[in-house]
């Protein structure tokens, strides 16, 4: 029963923390109060569920719990106005009884994540602010996940809510002329948090890797709430493809496996049909935009049977050097263009990259060189390209798989 | 909630195009004051001198320093302002996009500490 009771807990702390202190924000106005009458509110499931049972809707409860709470403290603080504050939090409290939980229009989450991800605030604030108050992660696991000290990541997120009390920042939707480039702005801090903990995949550390799953979730109900949106759609698509070969990227041995090289039987089939779902659903909507694009490449990579199309995948990057110009784009479009049109055409528009100079740093050029030079046979030009890749390469992981590869060139 | 929309240019560009030069109100300036009165935001304004008529005062240990110049030296400066009055910074953000000098300087939007 207790072990029941924990289980329904840690749920609905997943379920439903950021629509608690998104409800408490916006009656109170206060953001602190928000997240200590939320914490307050799960301490007390904790205590009352293993007794009375769990509740038929776990969220409304825990608001109705946390919305006493926060008149309570208001009555202790005994505060000039906090007879009409009362009144306002208690009004808004009748609103549970009449809304069906599935119902969430207009939900008080999608003006949460907003806030959170306000241009006004710096983008780390961003980042930490959507990690405490619509994931509920704590301030020391936040500073753990992006390797600061918990001391820098406190002063980070008083500062931010700060900011959002004191500069005006509103607790709103944006208007349509702003929605799209906001909207931006909250899908950009979710593939941030996705890319921290993909990137950590390959570790034990599973805070980091943790992220991956909040980003994910979090893509989720931003979709829920904005059925309309194709590129959130397209980002959670391209999250779920990406995850979904997480366990196969890494051997036992911590190094890197190659997507072609893969053990299929690891992905993730559930995650792959659920992000065809909504990328199908996203072209629906008719208005393509980086993440669809990106999402459509990754989606070229989990086909079931093993024959790439390397041509669709090419002018799939055509489209997205289109819609976001950048020199890696035009390298991995390089790449694409190297397997289906063969490794001299991939090395013509390596040359012409290599000529503008701007990924003079970046490993993966001569790396994918090299490649397409050993491909053709000119290994002592390739074993010179893996060298130089090496030298480049940022992460023992690459270095290792570097190393490998130049190995097979020159023995 | 009050703002100060701080307009910060780089005067010797401005110099140089003759855009700080003139004396008159420009059109593209008077447009955006009728447009931020008629919204009802507009509390008040003004343009300011250049930093070469600026004075800048200090006392220390009781004694007033005065010197010639702006109190620091920046690639912009401070050219004039205008105070509104608006519903949250998002107003703030929309009104201090459409003054003319957001295209060529900055502007900067500070809250008023209300007391």
């Amino acid at each position: 029963m207790t072990a029941d009771v924990e289980a329904a807990v840690a749920e609905a702390f997943h379920a439903e923390w950021g629509r608690v202190v998104a409800t408490l924000v916006r009656v109170t106005g206060d953001w602190d109060v928000a997240e200590e009458c939320a914490q307050d509110a799960f301490t007390t499931a904790l205590e009352r569920w293993p007794r009375d049972g769990i509740p038929r809707r776990p969220g409304a409860w825990l608001t109705t719990v946390a919305r006493h709470r926060a008149v309570d403290r208001a009555r202790r603080a005994r505060l000039g106005e906090s007879k009409t504050w009362e009144v306002a939090v208690m009004a808004a409290a009748g609103e549970d009884r009449d809304v069906p939980p599935d119902e969430d229009v207009p939900d008080d989450r999608l003006r949460l994540m907003f806030t959170c991800c306000h241009p006004a605030l710096s983008f780390e604030a961003q980042v930490a602010l959507t990690l405490r108050t619509l994931a509920g992660m704590t301030t020391p696991e936040i500073a753990h996940a992006f390797l600061v000290p918990e001391a820098t990541m406190a002063q980070r997120l008083v500062r931010a809510k700060r900011k959002i009390r004191n500069a005006g920042i509103p607790f709103e939707v944006p208007p349509p002329h702003q929605l799209v480039e906001r909207t931006a702005a909250v899908l950009a801090v979710l593939y941030l948090l996705f890319n921290e903990g993909y990137s950590a995949s390959a570790g034990t550390d599973l805070v980091r890797h943790g992220l991956t799953a909040e980003a994910i979730r979090l893509g989720r109900v931003l979709c829920a709430l904005m059925p309309d949106e194709p590129e959130a759609l397209g980002l959670v698509a391209l999250m779920l493809f990406h995850d979904a070969r997480s366990a196969a990227r890494v051997d036992a041995d911590g190094d890197l496996v190659l997507l072609s090289e893969q053990d299929r039987t690891l992905w993730d089939a559930a995650a792959i049909a659920e992000g065809r779902l909504r990328l199908d659903a996203a072209a629906r909507l008719g208005r393509p935009g980086p993440f669809q694009v990106q999402a459509a490449i990754a989606a070229c990579h989990v086909r079931d049977d093993r024959a790439t199309d390397w041509a669709e995948i090419a002018s799939l990057y055509d489209h997205l050097f289109a819609l976001t110009p950048s020199a890696v784009i035009a390298l991995n479009r390089a790449v694409a263009v190297s397997m289906s049109e063969g490794p001299e055409a991939g090395l013509v528009l390596l040359d012409r990259l290599a000529s503008d100079g701007e990924l003079r740093a970046y490993h993966l050029l001569p790396a994918a060189r090299a490649d397409m030079l050993r491909r053709l046979g000119r290994r002592a030009e390739a074993a010179e390209s893996y060298r130089r890749a090496f030298d480049l390469a940022g992460t023992d992981a690459e270095r290792r798989y570097l190393e490998r590869r130049l190995l097979e060139a020159t023995g | 909630m009050r703002y100060v929309l701080m307009i910060a240019l780089d005067e010797s560009a401005g110099q140089r195009d003759g855009e700080l030069a003139g004396e008159e109100i420009s059109p593209e300036y008077a447009a955006f004051m009728k447009d931020a009165a008629e919204r009802g935001v507009l509390l008040g304004g003004d343009r300011l001198r250049l930093t070469s008529d600026a004075t800048t005062v200090r006392v220390r240990n009781g004694e007033t320093i005065t010197t010639d110049g702006p109190f620091a030296e920046t690639k912009e400066q401070l050219a004039g302002y205008f105070l509104v009055d608006c519903k949250d910074l998002d107003e703030a953000i929309d009104v201090a996009s459409r003054i003319p000098g957001a295209k060529d300087g900055s502007i900067e939007v500070r809250p008023i500490w209300e007391m």
